[in-house]
């Protein structure tokens, strides 16, 4: 088994009534708990501000802004998931509900010696 | 845990209930903005590992805290309430008021004082309701259009401006009002449609109806404990609710068909819901007044009672009908009273009865007005009478569930099964007008 950051990219939510916001929610830990179930979830990771961030420059500590906010896939949190491979790890993210929603999902490997 | 999908509904009408009355009715859309921004929030960090079990009291903490940034960055430049005055002028009162604010029990006093200023007199009936939809029961625009079958739209203007009457009338209701009792009524008034128009509503989207039943069971049930608002009314509307949203899983099959009263499975009904619909009815037998609460109760009541529909105590029923008739007369009161008359006395004289119905003008559009018509021309022995009347409903349904109900009764008169199928109840009770 393999360890994968799964990053959640997708553009900011646009207003969302409660009931919206419940049912979205619900269709996001569905997909968590089938993870969990077949034993892929190693973390649930954590959710990011979306509106605010730094960016340093240098030793000095000059910074700018970020996330931007044109960005239509910022980054919006992270969870580490296990898998065979590649094939596998994507083959997991097919349900996810980020698509819905204009997202995607960077899938990065844990680096390993 | 298991949620309750209405969760995210029931905590944003708390918050909001609670952040007008801090920041004042005419910051209503200043409190909005605050418990959007709140559950947004809460939404985001939950999509992971789930709503924690304080889930309450987190949120009260976050909006709290986003209420305090409020007052601190716009104290001098808005008006916030009266009531919380010059508190807000001093850190060293405003944290201490706006803590008071959000302890549970004044958040329960918050939603009632909602629920009443929403029910004031000068916004019509058809405001009222759409007020408890959007502001208690947190529904959006297109949620409340799409159980009344407007458009979004028209819905959207309605709820502005009934906002903007909210908002220019000052101040919230208080519970020690000198006109409690009255706006109790109206308030019931508005409970009563909002529960209706979930169970015989005209909207085709089956979750949208339910979940209505649920929120003014809620609501209801926040009148009951409040010590003041639990008049025997309030108990006769609770019994009311109780008793029918019992008999609800019953009304619809697996496929999503209504099954009238008769060809219900009685095993279905909710026998936790009855004992409690059945404890409230008793409650409600107190005090002088007569409600038309207490008479639809007591009709819900005598079919629970019953074991099967040829069990029933039709002949009291009537009596019921009768006594509804003096103090809420309506059409559809007219007519649900004819079909009581039918199982009593027999069809003939049902029929008799309908088309002694004197203003039939509101009943045009009402599918069941010719349903019923055709069902007892049926059992009146003549068929082709009924298979035009039959017809004619299922051209006025208002939805899928009705017109398969209605192509099921014409298919089973085409096929010479007159069945013992009846439409006692899909009728919408008295006061369904929309």
């Amino acid at each position: 088994m393999n360890e994968f950051v799964f990053l959640w990219r997708r553009p900011q939510r646009p207003p969302r009534t409660p009931q919206q916001m419940q049912e979205t929610m619900d269709k996001y830990l569905a997909w968590f708990r089938d993870m969990e179930a077949r034993g892929h979830l190693v973390q649930y990771g954590q959710p990011l501000e979306p509106k605010t961030g730094r960016v340093v420059r240098d030793k000095a500590g000059n910074y700018s802004d970020g996330p931007y906010a044109e960005t239509k896939d910022i980054v919006m949190g992270y969870s580490l998931i296990a898998a065979k491979d590649f094939d596998e790890a994507i083959a997991l993210s097919k349900d996810h509900p980020i698509f819905e929603e204009g997202g995607v999902i960077e899938i990065r490997p844990i680096l390993k010696l | 845990m298991k949620l309750d999908d209405a969760l995210f509904r029931r905590e944003a009408a708390r918050l909001l209930a609670t952040l007008t009355r801090a920041f004042g009715v005419e910051n209503l859309a200043l409190a909005e903005d605050v418990v959007q921004e709140t559950l947004a929030k809460a939404f985001e960090a939950w999509s992971y590992n789930g709503v924690p079990p304080h889930y309450s009291a987190l949120l009260a903490r976050a909006a709290k805290n986003r209420a305090l940034d409020v007052f601190r960055r716009e104290r001098t430049a808005r008006k916030f309430a009266p009531e919380v005055g010059r508190l807000i002028e001093s850190e060293w009162t405003l944290r201490p008021a706006l803590d008071a604010m959000f302890l549970p029990d004044a958040l329960k006093d918050d939603e009632l004082r909602m629920m009443f200023t929403c029910c004031h007199p000068r916004l019509g009936e058809d405001m009222q309701v759409a007020l408890v939809l959007h502001l208690l029961c947190s529904l959006g625009v297109h949620e409340i259009a799409s159980a009344f079958l407007v458009s979004p739209a028209a819905m959207e203007k309605r709820l502005s401006r009934g906002k903007k009457l909210l908002a220019e009338s000052g101040h919230l209701f208080e519970l020690t009002a000198a006109d409690f009792l009255p706006r109790l009524s109206a308030v019931h008034r508005a409970l009563y449609l909002l529960f209706n128009e979930g169970y015989h509503g005209a909207s085709a989207l089956a979750v949208v109806r339910e979940d209505l039943c649920r929120d003014a069971m809620r609501l209801v049930r926040l009148l009951v404990d409040h010590a003041p608002a639990a008049t025997p009314a309030t108990y006769a509307l609770a019994a009311l609710m109780w008793l029918l949203a019992a008999r609800l899983s019953a009304r619809i099959d697996h496929a999503g068909n209504l099954k009238d009263l008769f060809e219900q499975d009685r095993s279905l009904w909710d026998e936790g819901l009855l004992a409690e619909g059945t404890r409230l009815l008793e409650q409600s037998a107190s005090g002088e007044v007569l409600t038309e609460y207490h008479v639809e109760a007591g009709i819900a009541g005598m079919h629970t009672a019953a074991g099967s529909a040829g069990e029933t105590r039709w002949g009291h029923i009537v009596e019921l009908y009768d006594v509804l008739m003096k103090i809420r007369p309506s059409p559809v009161v007219a007519l649900n009273r004819c079909m009581a008359i039918a199982q009593h006395e027999g069809p003939a004289k049902g029929l008799e009865a309908v088309l002694a119905i004197a203003d039939t003008s509101r009943l045009a559009a009402y599918p069941f007005y010719p349903a019923v018509l055709g069902e007892l021309e049926l059992r009146c022995g003549r068929t082709e009478a009924a298979q035009g009347h039959l017809e004619e409903a299922r051209r006025l349904a208002r939805n899928d569930g009705e017109r398969r109900f209605l192509e099921q009764r014409i298919a089973a008169v085409h096929a010479g099964r007159s069945g013992d199928a009846r439409l006692t109840n899909v009728l919408a009770p008295p006061d369904a007008r929309r």
